[in-house]
């Protein structure tokens, strides 16, 4: 389900946020990029998606109205264990980061965020996936 | 503030009034009412006593005085039943039964007489020469003549001496006539004497007109002895017990019985005084006793409930702080979950402007748009955008930062960073009101085991009140820290200004709750009384130094765990930079 698009070598990663502008401009700019970006604007419609597309890797928010990105992350964690998530919050509580990482998160970044940084901590996740080497 | 400090004062005022008098009224009326029956009944008691005693001293004597009078008269009236079948001359049974008399009784009887019905005495045996004599006259012979025996009251006599006579009819050579026999008026005073109570405890005998029949005492006046007579006559066989008052307004106890042989009244006289001395006595001492009473219970009654108030007012004023010190921290607990609030919602538009930055930014690389001629305009302002972002990001993370540690958890704090911390969230009041604040943060400082919002608390509050005192002037604040080299363990945090100083009057109350010199509603007057709290929790010690016009000084020290072997204190010490401006003593 997870197989990795190495041929293209393209990322593909999912980026779930409930504020539309700031996806819309982040996928713009990782299309520049290489990184194949796809936007879900709920946890709801982030989860439909999984079903449907294999991914890389997840840039998640963890404050958002339909659910909250905790119970997104256990649910992606169920659906696809070794797909890396990224928390990446305005919240900027620590303790909510560090319980995202609790819950299996790669790692965690808040908002506002330099771009390089979070593509870096994407290429960084990318690499460390357990079947990345085969 | 003011008000509710009059207001508590009039309540602690109210309240002191309150246990006084009910202190006063419990005490007061069990005992006014005890101390009250008690001394009516003992007055009442003791009086039933006294009169008891001087009813019965008086009813004894006045039946040995009538018991002395009957014997006399019996003795004479024996002698009269003799005379009548007497065989010899009147003169010789005189001597005979005279001298019988004065074997048995002594000198009770003076002498013993016959008269005739004319009044002739024409027998008589004893110390006088009183043959012949004329009692025709006398009050006595008239009063007698015509009864079968008769006692007269106390007269003078033929001699000028006081005594009284005891006569029974006889007959003699076929007339009537008369066997007298003077008493011996010493003898039977000497029985109204034994009666002797107290200083002015005396007794006598009046006849029915007022007439003394015994001697006369120096303490007695005519006018008192006149006014004991009953005007409605006394009866036989009847005690009478009154109080009089002499002409000089002198009180008296006057006991009257009169006798049954003779018209004779005993009188027993005692001034009042005198014959409840004892009573007055205990009187006067209960009196002392109950006056030393009522000193001691005012005296508890207002001092008690001043203590009593003291207490209460100071339990309340600690209760206050405490209440204050949870509203505070509540207050700032608070303002943190407000903080990360606003952070969160700046954070995501301020990421939206970035990103958008950021895609102009992608967009200005195509050749087309190399070219124009704003190119390096647009570069720089994107750049700017970009900039602020940072900026925007930083404060919001400061925020959330401070929100997080609105709480007394305790942390491993390092001091420093911890000041760091609170600089830069004054740093923007500082600047406005002209304040420089330098710090002088010495490396090689342990982790302190404590709460870091409450450190930040203090430190904060010592900022806030020296950038108050310094005003529009401007001035410096200087923040050190260090390892205290007089208290082993310890961190010192010295927070030094260059303002006005504070007035020694002040700086013994500083750490006093409500005590504050700023206006009313500006100060709660608790910060720096929050502030030794915390410290005091925190197992330290704050103390100020302050001159006036130089500027003042306070100083935290902090314990912390002895550092491990790998980091040696000298190596701390070593660390610390020579230029220490603030010294440590």
């Amino acid at each position: 389900m997870n197989s990795k698009n190495k041929e293209t070598n393209i990322i593909r990663v999912l980026l779930v946020d409930d504020e539309q502008g700031y996806l819309n401009v982040l996928s713009n700019r990782m299309a520049r990029r290489s990184i194949q970006a796809t936007k879900a604007f709920s946890g709801t419609e982030a989860i439909q998606i999984l079903r449907k597309n294999d991914f890389d890797v997840v840039v998640l928010d963890l404050k958002m109205e339909d659910m909250d990105g905790i119970e997104v992350l256990k649910v992606i964690k169920r659906m696809v264990p070794e797909l890396p998530v990224i928390i990446l919050t305005g919240h900027g509580s620590q303790t909510a980061a560090e319980e995202g990482i609790s819950f299996g998160a790669f790692d965690y970044l808040s908002k506002p965020c330099e771009l390089s940084e979070l593509l870096e901590k994407i290429r960084e996740a990318y690499q460390h996936q357990p079947n990345s080497d085969s | 503030m003011k008000q509710s400090v009059t207001e508590r004062t009039a309540f602690y005022q109210i309240l002191t009034r309150k246990i006084t008098v009910l202190i006063l009224m419990v005490s007061f009326f069990p005992m006014i009412l005890t101390t009250g029956i008690l001394f009516y009944r003992f007055n009442g008691a003791y009086k039933e006593k006294i009169n008891a005693h001087i009813s019965e001293l008086v009813q004894k004597h006045t039946q040995n005085i009538d018991s002395f009078l009957s014997e006399k008269l019996g003795n004479i009236r024996y002698l009269a039943r003799l005379f009548d079948n007497n065989q010899q001359t009147p003169r010789i049974f005189l001597q005979q039964q005279m001298t019988l008399l004065r074997n048995q009784y002594g000198d009770v009887f003076t002498d013993l007489g016959l008269v005739d019905s004319n009044g002739i005495q024409f027998a008589y045996e004893g110390p006088f020469k009183l043959e012949n004599a004329d009692y025709s006259n006398a009050k006595w012979f008239i009063a007698a003549k015509e009864k079968a025996f008769y006692i007269s009251d106390v007269f003078a006599g033929l001699r000028g001496h006081p005594h009284f006579i005891v006569t029974v009819k006889v007959s003699f050579n076929g007339s009537n006539s008369l066997l007298r026999s003077t008493i011996n008026f010493g003898a039977f005073n000497s029985l109204v004497e034994n009666i002797q109570i107290g200083r002015t405890g005396i007794a006598f005998i009046i006849n029915t007109k007022g007439e003394l029949q015994t001697k006369m005492d120096v303490r007695l006046k005519d006018s008192a002895i006149m006014s004991i007579l009953d005007p409605d006559g006394h009866k036989k066989n009847e005690t009478i017990f009154s109080e009089k008052q002499d002409a000089s307004g002198k009180r008296y106890l006057c006991v009257t019985s009169m006798l049954n042989n003779i018209d004779w009244i005993m009188v027993f006289r005692q001034d009042i005084g005198d014959a409840f001395r004892e009573l007055r006595k205990t009187q006067i001492l209960a009196l002392v006793l109950f006056l030393l009473g009522c000193g001691a219970i005012i005296s508890v009654a207002f001092t008690l409930p001043r203590n009593i108030v003291k207490l209460i007012a100071s339990a309340d004023k600690k209760s206050e702080v405490m209440n204050r010190q949870v509203i505070e921290s509540g207050k700032l607990a608070t303002i943190g979950e407000l903080a990360a609030g606003i952070a969160h919602e700046i954070n995501n538009p301020v990421a939206i402007m970035v990103e958008e930055a950021g895609w102009i930014e992608d967009l200005l690389e195509e050749e087309e748009l190399k070219n124009t001629k704003n190119f390096e305009e647009f570069k720089r302002a994107l750049v700017q955008i970009n900039t602020q972002g940072k900026r925007c990001k930083e404060i919001t993370h400061k925020l959330l930062s401070f929100a997080r540690k609105t709480d007394s958890t305790i942390n491993d704090v390092q001091i420093n960073d911890a000041v760091r911390e609170i600089v830069s969230l004054t740093a923007q009041m500082a600047r406005y009101n002209n304040v420089i604040i330098e710090t002088e943060l010495h490396e090689g400082i342990p982790f302190i085991r404590i709460s870091p919002s409450e450190l930040q608390q203090v430190i904060l509050n010592l900022i806030n009140n020296a950038i108050d005192a310094m005003h529009k002037g401007g001035g410096t604040i200087k923040i050190e820290t260090k390892i205290s080299k007089l208290e082993k363990n310890h961190v010192v945090i010295a927070v030094e200004d260059n303002g006005p100083g504070i007035p020694k009057d002040n700086l013994e109350r500083i750490f006093d709750p409500f005590f504050t010199t700023k206006p009313v509603g500006k100060g709660t007057g608790l910060g720096l009384s929050i502030c030794y709290g915390i410290v005091q929790k925190m197992g330290g010690k704050i103390d100020v130094y302050s001159e006036v016009g130089m500027g003042t000084r306070f100083r935290i020290w902090i314990p912390f765990q002895e550092p491990l072997s790998e980091k040696p204190l000298n190596e701390i010490n070593v660390a610390e930079p020579v230029s220490a401006t603030l010294a440590d003593k």
